[in-house]
């Protein structure tokens, strides 16, 4: 079996858009039939998973570049466009 | 317990019509009447124009586009969503930091906890992906008119 992958999902304060997206992915995990870990963060917490972690999904301002490919998921609180999220996150989880 | 939109909402924390030129004018005039109802802590104010200058939230949406700035826990005594339209539409940056937008509407959201309101949050983004309610919003004539739409959409969710 191969590792579970964790998935951060980060915003800046951690609070707020970070949990609207969470639930996002949650369901698209699980409309998908994949096992995933998601942790919820702030985007200045990141650098502290990210050697763990196998993809950031932030609605943030990345202020830095990242070891693990970043999808960023605005899309999902405008509701514009989601599918394009949803095929970025999957590419990266199946990959 | 999940906790819908209508139990942050609060008559006295509604502006209509606010005259501001910058975010920290839109900012002030909320921040005051959150901290007079004890909602905020006095240090609410900063932690929101800090946060926004670090971390933006305006989102294009279309024709009418709003912003939902909020800050840390740690300034916040209890949770409240406090809700102003504006005169005149007033500059955000995007919240991707894609450049910037022109804002209708502003949702200030007091969160003390954080993760655990899924529900309100959900109710509040699908709130502003419908721009039927955005243009109620702006054409509202009252802050009585501004929190009947609201709380009026929540029930429509139920």
């Amino acid at each position: 079996m191969s590792k579970q992958k964790v998935i951060l999902v980060a915003c800046g304060a951690g609070i707020a858009t970070s949990t609207v997206v969470c639930q996002k992915v949650e369901d698209l995990l699980k409309a998908n039939n994949i096992s995933a870990r998601v942790i919820q963060c702030k985007i200045s917490e990141v650098p502290g998973y990210e050697d763990d972690a196998d993809l950031l999904v932030s609605t943030t301002i990345a202020s830095r570049t990242y070891k693990i490919p970043v999808v960023k998921a605005i899309n999902y609180l405008t509701n514009v466009n989601t599918q394009k999220i949803d095929q970025a996150i999957l590419d990266v989880l199946k990959a | 317990m999940a906790i819908a939109i209508n139990e942050y909402l609060n008559k006295d924390l509604i502006i209509n019509k606010l005259e501001a030129e910058t975010t920290e004018d839109i900012f002030q005039a909320l921040s005051e009447m959150l901290l007079k109802l004890n909602y905020v802590k006095d240090s609410f104010y900063t932690g929101l124009v800090k946060r926004e200058s670090e971390f933006p939230t305006g989102l294009t949406l279309g024709k009418y586009n709003v912003a939902i700035p909020h800050t840390d826990t740690i300034h916040v005594i209890k949770p409240a969503i406090a809700i102003a339209t504006l005169k005149h539409p007033v500059v955000f940056n995007n919240m991707d930091g894609d450049g910037q937008v022109s804002v209708s509407t502003v949702f200030v959201m007091a969160l003390n906890e954080p993760h655990c309101q899924v529900m309100m949050l959900q109710q509040l983004m699908l709130l502003i992906q419908n721009e039927d309610v955005l243009k109620n919003l702006d054409d509202a004539k009252s802050s009585q008119e501004l929190y009947d739409i609201v709380s009026k959409f929540e029930c429509n969710l139920a």
